[in-house]
């Protein structure tokens, strides 16, 4: 029998070529769900794995309690002077512990497709320790800002997708310049932030303290140790949660937002793709009732039928799978974009089309296919010969 | 048999392919119907404000606060008719729901917002009552507020100076939106400023996100704006200022490219479904070769021929292109009202205006090659099969 089926496959995928516009509805259709499931998935893939990246375990980071993002975050000096002098904090090479008190506020910037609108984009102020607890962060053009002048670095990210930051520009903030004098490059949500003198910053908008605090802890009970330390403290009122777990939490309305986007789009689809590889698959057997009623006639039985039909339909739905994987790949992998984050500034990422999205892409493919195929596959098998035969 | 009854019969003589191209139209245009929909909020959300109100923010950014101190400066312009100013509160209902809050003063932006309507003892209740809210119709609605009811919202920005992040505020008014469009914005809920001014224990006293400046003439909107930029030039607090839908549409803007991903999803969409249904056609002509040469021999013109295969091309995409359009007006109704009209997916006329333009070019684009082909039969070849 498997014999059986394995040469009428053979035979209905050499006639394939004959019959190519069924055919063809089958394979660009299914390129057409896979290639638009797969870059669905792939920005949002991109989106959590740039944040995912920019924490560590190993790190804390340290809010104001309740406040959710750093945008909404606020500390007195007072209260980080004792959070980086808090227990469970890991201490640098100078004995000093490594802790960077970071004020975030929002400039805006234009988008380069754009003239006018303004996007929020993120500028940090940072102490010296931020280098340090961030060793991934490299200039690569220009250098560091210089402490006490309003000066910035900008991200890579930032000049990818906004203008008006690039070296040697001013930017405009609360009356006054701020010259660009480098870019650096960090591989994680960094790149979309400008860098300054925390101090520089605090004088310039008017705020006293900072808006996070960021520490590396000190071995595995590090976290354990400052967290309870702080609830302990009844001068401050604060959130110590692992730096990791924040930017994971940040990604997760995007992540929901675009799945459920993902999802619907992908079901509508995927139906109408059913509804036409069956459409297509009936033609297919139709096209070829004489041939499969001759077989028929000569001895071979209904089942082998069913399984040739089968295979040329999930074969089409994988082809078609593959192209449409292949389509997102070329035109989405390492497409760069941007969109707001949690702390209602720019995020800028890239789309990430992983393996693991073209496999769920193709296992869909070949589900549609096998749906595609079964009815049309056992009409096939049921055609009745005599008139199959007589058949023009 | 009419000509229409002949369209009708033709189509549902291979009556499964008819159906499943049927259902493939109604899918492709159920999906062109939420996405435009989406698109349409990224492109012309705003539509319904107009131009009579200025919005200006500090030139940095929204996010930081200008001084309130401004406001006899901004009045002072001409042209300027009122100033109404409002402050993000960060509001948070119970766990970790994102509500609209914001700090205003009562009756300086009911002067601004004649849009939002209310009882006028509420108005006054709202600005004599300092630990007053108000709540738009649709968000009292979504978790069933009344009048009268202390509501506990807290804030992720601003705590309170003895209750930590939890606020509670006195509900003593719902509004509702003047039209349809304007009861979709009443999702936000309204504050007494001088009460979050004086209990928040940040300290941030007499600053303010954003100024609203009714103007009395909207043509002078752009001189006006500049006006006002250039009397803050130079100081700390440097403003920009922009009509309110340039700045709704900033705002929807820096949500990015998803309109973008949008179109690249219909173009997919759309290109797919050109395929399916201009195949289905093709093969239906190309099986009916000695048939239309029947017709022809007949004495149908060429041209009724022609119009004949249009027609079916017609019929399918108008027919399910129609139900699929109306499933995505009940599917994008369902999604409104199940976020509590927060995610607002309304097929309006313009939506509906595109798909119908949609329909009729599908069915050109999908019906004109075979339509052609049967219009250049020739009546001896097709009924000797060449």
């Amino acid at each position: 029998m498997l014999r059986q089926a394995l040469a009428i496959t053979r035979i209905s995928i050499s006639s394939i070529p004959e019959r190519w516009a069924p055919s063809l509805v089958i394979v660009i259709g299914l390129a057409g769900v896979v290639a638009v499931f797969t870059a669905l998935l792939a920005m949002a893939t991109g989106f959590a794995s740039t944040l995912k990246a920019t924490g560590r375990t190993d790190f804390a980071i340290v809010l104001r309690g309740g406040s959710q993002a750093e945008l909404n975050s606020a500390l007195l000096r007072e209260q980080t002077d004792l959070i980086e002098q808090g227990p469970g904090i890991r201490s640098g090479a100078d004995g000093k512990p490594l802790a960077s008190a970071e004020l975030m506020i929002i400039a805006e910037l234009i988008r380069k497709d754009d003239v006018k609108n303004g996007a929020n984009i993120t500028v940090r102020g940072v102490e010296p320790t931020a280098f340090a607890l961030r060793p991934n962060l490299k200039i690569v053009a220009g250098r560091k800002f210089t402490p006490g002048l309003r000066e910035l670095i900008v991200g890579r990210g930032v000049l990818r997708e906004f203008q008006g930051a690039e070296i040697g520009k001013t930017v405009r903030m609360r009356g006054s310049n701020w010259t660009v004098v480098g870019e650096f490059e960090a591989g994680d949500s960094h790149d979309s932030e400008l860098w300054t003198d925390v101090n520089v910053a605090r004088t310039t908008f008017g705020r006293l303290g900072s808006s996070s605090v960021l520490v590396a802890l000190d071995g595995p009970d590090g976290f354990q140790k400052l967290k309870t330390a702080m609830a302990a403290d009844p001068r401050m009122t604060v959130d110590v949660i692992r730096e990791q777990d924040y930017y994971d939490g940040q990604t997760q309305q995007f992540r929901q937002t675009i799945g459920f986007l993902a999802g619907v789009v992908t079901i509508i689809m995927a139906l109408g793709a059913v509804f036409a590889a069956l459409n297509s698959m009936y033609a297919a057997v139709a096209a070829r009732g004489k041939e499969i009623a001759t077989l028929r006639a000569i001895g071979f039985g209904g089942f082998p039928v069913v399984i040739s039909v089968m295979i040329e339909s999930l074969l089409l739905a994988l082809g078609g799978g593959v192209l449409g994987a292949l389509i997102a790949y070329v035109l989405f992998n390492n497409l760069s974009v941007a969109t707001l984050g949690q702390n209602f500034t720019q995020v800028v990422f890239n789309f990430k089309v992983t393996p693991e999205l073209v496999l769920r892409g193709l296992i869909i493919a070949v589900v549609i296919g096998m749906l595609g195929g079964l009815l049309p596959a056992i009409r096939a098998a049921r055609l009745p010969i005599t008139t199959s035969l007589r058949e023009q | 048999m009419t000509r229409s009854g002949f369209v009708i019969a033709n189509l549902f003589r291979k009556r499964t392919r008819t159906i499943l191209t049927l259902l493939s139209v109604i899918m492709a245009f159920l999906l062109f119907g939420l996405l435009q929909s989406v698109n349409h909020i990224f492109n012309a959300g705003a539509d319904f404000v107009g131009a009579t109100r200025l919005m200006t923010q500090a030139r940095v950014s929204f996010t930081q606060p200008l001084p309130i101190s401004m406001v006899p400066k901004l009045e002072a312009i001409p042209g300027v008719a009122r100033v109404a100013f409002s402050q993000w509160f960060g509001g948070v209902w119970q766990e970790n729901t994102q509500l609209f809050v914001f700090a205003i003063d009562p009756l300086r932006y009911r002067d601004v917002y004649p849009e939002f309507v209310m009882p006028d003892a509420q108005w006054q209740a709202f600005a004599n009552t300092r630990t007053a809210m108000i709540a738009g119709k649709l968000i009292a609605d979504q978790y069933g507020w009344k009048v009268g009811q202390k509501i506990p919202i807290s804030s992720n920005i601003y705590p309170q100076k003895n209750s930590g992040n939890a606020w509670a505020f006195d509900l003593v008014g719902i509004f509702d939106g003047k039209d349809e469009s304007w009861h979709k914005q009443t999702n936000v809920v309204f504050i007494n400023r001088d009460y979050f001014d004086e209990a928040n224990a940040f300290g941030i006293k007499g600053r303010t996100n954003f100024f609203i400046l009714k103007l009395a003439d909207s043509n002078r909107a752009e001189a006006i704006s500049k006006t006002v930029d250039a009397m803050f030039e130079n100081s700390p607090d440097e403003t920009k200022t922009q009509t309110e839908k340039d700045f709704n549409l900033g705002f929807i803007k820096q949500i990015g490219d998803i309109g973008l991903i949008v179109r690249w999803i219909l173009f997919a969409v759309f290109f797919t479904l050109l395929l399916v249904v201009g195949n289905t056609m093709a093969q239906s002509v190309r099986e009916r070769i000695p048939e239309l040469a029947v017709l022809k021999t007949l004495g149908f013109s060429d041209g009724s021929v022609l119009g004949l295969v249009l027609a079916e091309a017609l019929a399918l995409c108008l027919f399910g292109g129609l139900v699929g359009l109306c499933l995505a007006t009940m599917g994008g109704a369902m999604v409104e009202k199940g976020t509590g009209g927060q995610f607002q997916l309304q097929l309006d006329a313009s939506v509906w205006i595109i798909g119908v333009a949609a329909i009729v070019l599908m069915s050109l684009a999908v019906g004109l090659l075979p339509a052609l082909r049967a219009r250049r039969l020739k009546i001896v070849d097709a009924l000797a099969g060449r």
